[in-house]
């Protein structure tokens, strides 16, 4: 092939595979009933993935067949509906387990979500090892509920925190990180990817630096999850937390995955049912993990749907989906940067589909308000991120997160609705 | 979109442009802090009462245009006002904005009836009226709309 055979051969194959993508996408589209809804009388554009995504036909009717047909309490039955009901929610356990890889299912415990899978570390693993001065690392792009659970620890045993710094850009900053480390650090506890910049932390480095000098590591996972193939045994992390809802999949289910080394060690985090082998008056025998941290009936309609929802994005495939997500990032970020007094909050390198921004003159809150009207949701508000907030000096920012079936006609909507935002507000 | 306008009139885009009254009064003896989580608006009110009339109000503070506009707006119309007449609106303005009331007789206040449509935006209307009453109540700690 001569130079422009090949430029030609490029471009056709560019081009085929941005079709493909199309198409691809307005497959996936068809499995979320929800996307056809329309609100105020206009077609849904749902930009909200970051606070929780919608759920396709396949979660929906893993629900729905569990309830019509297998109904019944878990690990307690003799009778026939209680071995499915156990088989289909320890099945899901096992797909979770090889969704991020973790080394055995006994290392996924269920949890509400990423906030109780954070608490439960909190209260679990740092109330019975933590001591007056001991140190955690945070960082100040955390989540109130990556910040909120370790002050409550340090109330409670004199343990403080010692907080990463963000630059400008909305990354940590990495030099800072390495000095924080002395004697006493006992823990890091970071985000994978911020909640509301996108900003995709290099956790891989972080964790080695933890490594070598024994501190372990809880990665706040719930904006990765959906976005990125996470292999806990990879990243060599100890804590990994992540919310059901935020992969496609049920509200009220979550995961903690820990080490086996350190679950074993840690003391329950509730009492009561499924979490113990005997009971006397003399004294309780806990179960083995993961059902140690599994007290009480569990939400199993809700485990059952996680895995349904590991099912349906392992199917896809996280290579096409990275691919689509990234372009929309591209897409959406130069055409909502070219709007005249829109300022980007979030700049990092590397970043998920989240685009954060204020419009000089419109407080955010107007600005969701405005956009609802034209069908578009976003999120308004501190994305419970106040102290982030106050490294880049506002209150509050618009934020359009993106997740698998949003589209370019989607980011238009957007893009058109903030363009209104300034008509009505006459900037 | 008609909805929309409806929110977003002229009077309140001026008044979130060119707050009224946006200062400190300088004999100001009564004040309280207002504060709403959900989107982080902050206000701070400061009212000066003499024999149980509002001479002069002020505030300072930040917000989207609903809440700063609503502030504006009732720093205008309870100056002058005796306490109790100023508590009174605070039960009229509620009831416009939440739809229990028509906006009759709201006089300017009625700008904001079109929060009526919004339910979300309810917080946002109130705030300055909530810290006015705490305010004249003389509490200390800061108001929240949650």
């Amino acid at each position: 092939m001569n130079q422009t055979e090949q430029e030609s051969f490029r471009n056709n194959i560019q081009s085929t595979e941005l079709a493909g993508d199309g198409f691809l996408v307005s497959l996936w589209r068809n499995d979320f009933p929800i996307l056809q809804a329309t609100v105020h009388g206009v077609p849904l554009a749902y930009l909200d993935n970051a606070a929780t995504t919608q759920k396709p036909l396949s979660v929906i009717d893993a629900e729905n067949y569990y309830y019509r047909n297998n109904n019944a309490n878990v690990h307690r039955g003799i009778h026939a509906l209680s071995q499915r009901a156990t088989d289909a929610f320890e099945a899901a356990r096992v797909k979770v387990q090889h969704f991020i890889n973790a080394a055995s299912p006994n290392e996924i415990v269920f949890v509400r979500g990423t906030t109780e899978a954070i608490n439960l570390v909190a209260q679990s693993y740092g109330r019975s090892f933590f001591k007056a001065d001991d140190e955690i690392i945070v960082s100040r792009m955390e989540h109130h509920s990556n910040i909120v659970p370790w002050q409550i620890l340090c109330e409670q045993t004199g343990a403080v925190l010692r907080v990463i710094p963000v630059n400008s850009s909305g990354e940590l900053e990495f030099e800072a990180y390495n000095r924080l480390f002395n004697q006493r650090t006992r823990l890091v506890a970071v985000t994978h990817v911020s909640n509301a910049l996108g900003t995709i932390n290099p956790v891989r480095a972080m964790i080695d630096l933890a490594r070598i000098r024994g501190v372990p590591v809880l990665l706040d996972g719930a904006q990765a999850i959906a976005h990125m193939p996470v292999d806990v045994q990879e990243l060599d992390c100890d804590f990994y937390a992540f919310s059901g809802h935020k992969l496609y999949g049920p509200t009220g289910i979550g995961v903690l995955y820990a080490k086996s080394a350190l679950l074993d060690i840690m003391p329950p985090y509730q009492g009561g049912g499924d979490m113990i082998r005997s009971v006397s008056f003399d004294g309780t025998v806990y179960n083995s993990i993961p059902y140690k941290f599994e007290a009480g009936t569990p939400n199993i309609a809700g485990v059952i749907g996680l895995g349904a929802a590991v099912d349906y994005l392992s199917n896809i495939g996280f290579d096409k989906l990275i691919r689509h997500e990234q372009a929309l990032l591209g897409y959406a970020t130069q055409s909502v940067m070219d709007i005249p007094g829109v300022r980007i909050i979030g700049n990092a390198l590397e970043k998920t589909g989240i685009l954060s921004f204020v419009l000089e003159g419109v407080h955010p809150h107007d600005i969701g308000s405005i956009l609802d009207l034209q069908g578009v949701a976003i999120r308004t508000g501190h994305h419970c991120t106040m102290p982030l907030m106050k490294h880049f000096g506002v209150s509050a920012t618009a934020r359009a997160s993106f997740g698998l079936y949003n589209t370019k006609d989607e980011v238009d909507k957007l893009v058109a609705a903030i363009f209104h935002v300034k008509e009505v507000f006459g900037v | 979109m008609s909805d929309l306008r409806e929110l977003y009139q002229e009077t309140i885009l001026d008044h979130y442009r060119q707050p009224r009254n946006f200062c400190k009064p300088d004999h100001a003896n009564c004040m309280a802090s207002g504060h709403n989580p959900l989107c982080g608006d902050q206000v701070r009110l400061y009212l000066q009462v003499e024999n149980g009339i509002v001479c002069d109000v002020g505030f300072e503070g930040s917000g989207c245009a609903i809440s700063t506009a609503s502030a504006s707006l009732m720093t205008e119309v309870i100056k002058g006002k005796s306490k109790a007449q100023a508590l009174d609106l605070l039960n009229s303005f509620q009831d416009m904005v939440t739809g229990r009331a028509p906006a009759d007789g709201m006089g300017k206040l009625a700008a904001l009836a079109g929060v009526r449509e919004f339910p979300q935006r309810v917080k946002c209307a109130t705030l300055a009226w909530h810290t006015m009453k705490a305010a004249l109540e003389d509490a200390h700690e800061a108001v929240t709309t949650e």
